[in-house]
């Protein structure tokens, strides 16, 4: 019971790290309709600018902010530099730039801090809070943090106005165009602000999986698979089913002596393509219709 | 007669095709002018061309202000309210946070607040339903929403494309009725673009005829709806 315990609430935690790769993921796809590749790689990239910041001295929840703003900074140059130009080009053109958009920042940040593993550090104590037996300090302060992030976005679209803009040029770019919102603003506020959502989750899932350029590449398949599972056009539906994958996950790789650790990974994938067979538009997501 | 929206020369095009070819109105200030048309005419589109929405050549002012060129978010900071065909509802969103999307313009919270309230005082079916996803709401509810949304804007301009179409006649007296009063009360001049000629020619002071993106007629709809070849060729009754 113990163990079942512990593996879960690890998997809450890590889930939490899937949930916010999931959420930066709709929240690009609801405003270009384009699944950003290269999501982990910002977000990798994002964390070794906190090792850099740490590395000159900042203290780490200064360097946290710092990183946060200079990410979201970086999101909307991206959109406004890379995917504006080319908002009306076929999709294949979207891929080429995520691909491209990918091996660079891989490249660069392999180029600029090397790809020997870092060790990244925990702004959380080493001991267990409380000296409970359930749950170590740091996967309790990812869980508190993806929460925290979690309420501000919410509170952010669902009670400002500058939210209720961004859910409305999201959702119908024409008719918001006609009441004054400015659409190509608010995508780049989303490539902002999921920029920034990725850089908390790199932050706190690099003293787990150590600091390297491919640290997010298994990160961002779970948190496809959570956004696939909770529905690629709802981003409730995304953190829900980015919680789902690491709690499977982990319990998974714990107690189906199968799966195991070599296996894990396999699961998001599995999870992907069970939700496309039964449910493609995913389990809190709605069909596509479009007129013909 | 002074006019607040003038437009000279107005050509259009949708990609290399030319929709409107060269085309003169003017609209009264606080009147409500109609643009009568058949199908494909252009009336559409003169709307479109008005907002900034497609490509044009020509002159379009307003208070003498040339705004042709101007993108479709900052004509709509010259307070004109666009109703488009098929009312521009956000269907996911509340029926509330539509009108609120109305005004996203403006900085009065306070009196954003106040004119919500006038809104459903137009329409108390849209106050019952403030909290519903639009697109629960009925098509005669959505019409109502679409020109609630116009008003939150506190429009000098209300371009309305079609608003009867798909609804019951006693829902469209309603929605007239109420374009009458605001049009009555703000001073607001409404440029209405119908299918529906005999209704239009009964809520508007003025009209325009539009055959293949050219004005072929203009007068008061006394005299338009008086012309007895008119009213047969172009009206259809």
């Amino acid at each position: 019971m113990e163990l079942f315990l512990h593996q879960l609430l690890a998997g809450i935690a890590t889930g939490g790290i899937y949930a916010c790769m999931a959420l930066a993921v709709v929240m690009i796809y609801q405003s270009i309709d384009h699944f950003n590749f290269a999501q982990g790689e910002m977000a990798m990239f994002s964390t070794y600018i906190a090792w850099q910041l740490l590395a000159w001295g900042f203290p780490y929840w200064i360097a946290f902010i710092l990183t946060i703003v200079i990410s979201f900074i970086g999101g909307v140059v991206i959109e406004r530099g890379l995917f504006k130009p080319i908002r009306n080009a076929p999709v294949l053109s979207h891929i080429i730039v995520f691909i491209a958009m990918f091996s660079i920042l891989n490249s660069l940040a392999g180029f600029t801090w090397e790809y020997t593993i870092k060790s990244f550090p925990s702004p959380f104590p080493a001991q267990p809070l409380f000296n409970n037996r359930l749950i170590g300090a740091h996967d309790l302060g990812m869980i508190a943090i993806t929460l925290i992030l979690l309420v501000l976005l919410y509170v952010l679209f669902r009670h400002t106005r500058l939210g209720l803009a961004m859910r409305a040029a999201a959702a119908n770019p024409d008719s918001a165009r006609l009441v004054g919102i400015r659409v190509g603003w608010m995508v780049a506020l989303g490539w902002g602000l999921a920029a920034a959502i990725g850089a908390v989750a790199g932050m706190m899932i690099a003293p787990v999986v150590f600091l390297e350029p491919n640290m997010m590449l298994g990160i961002l398949l779970y948190g496809l698979a959570g956004a696939v599972v909770g529905g690629l056009t709802s981003p409730v539906g995304a953190v829900l089913g980015g919680f789902a994958v690491g709690i499977v996950e982990n319990l998974a790789g714990t107690f189906v002596p199968v799966v195991g650790k070599e296996l894990k990974l396999t699961i998001a994938l599995v999870l992907i393509v069970a939700v496309l067979m039964v449910k493609p538009s995913g389990l809190f997501g709605r069909a596509a219709v479009s007129r013909v | 007669m002074s006019a607040n929206l003038s437009v000279r020369g107005l050509k259009a095009y949708y990609g290399l095709t030319r929709a409107l070819h060269g085309l003169d109105l003017d609209l009264k200030e606080g009147g409500i002018t109609a643009l009568l048309g058949a199908n494909g005419a252009g009336k559409t589109t003169v709307l479109r061309a008005i907002c900034g929405m497609i490509r044009i050549e020509g002159e379009i002012r307003l208070d003498g202000r040339p705004i042709a060129g101007l993108s479709v978010e900052d004509v709509v900071r010259l307070r004109v309210a666009h109703v488009p065909e098929g009312r521009g509802t956000f269907v996911r969103l509340t029926v509330e946070e539509n009108l609120f999307l109305g005004a996203m313009i403006r900085t009065d919270r306070a009196e954003i607040v106040q004119d919500i309230e006038r809104v459903y005082s137009h329409f108390p079916r849209l106050k019952e339903r403030r909290h519903q996803q639009a697109g629960t709401l009925s098509g005669g509810e959505q019409q109502m929403l679409a020109v609630g949304r116009a008003l939150m804007l506190r429009p000098r301009i209300m371009l309305l494309d079609e608003p009867s179409f798909g609804l019951a006649p006693m829902l469209v007296a309603e929605v007239f009725e109420i374009l009458k009063a605001v049009n009555k009360a703000d001073r607001v001049s409404v440029l209405l673009v119908e299918q529906n000629a005999s209704l239009a020619l009964a809520l508007a002071d003025r009209a325009y005829l539009i055959e293949t993106g050219r004005i072929v007629m203009s007068g008061t709809t006394a005299e338009i709806g008086a012309d007895e070849s008119i009213r047969r060729a172009y009206l259809g009754y």
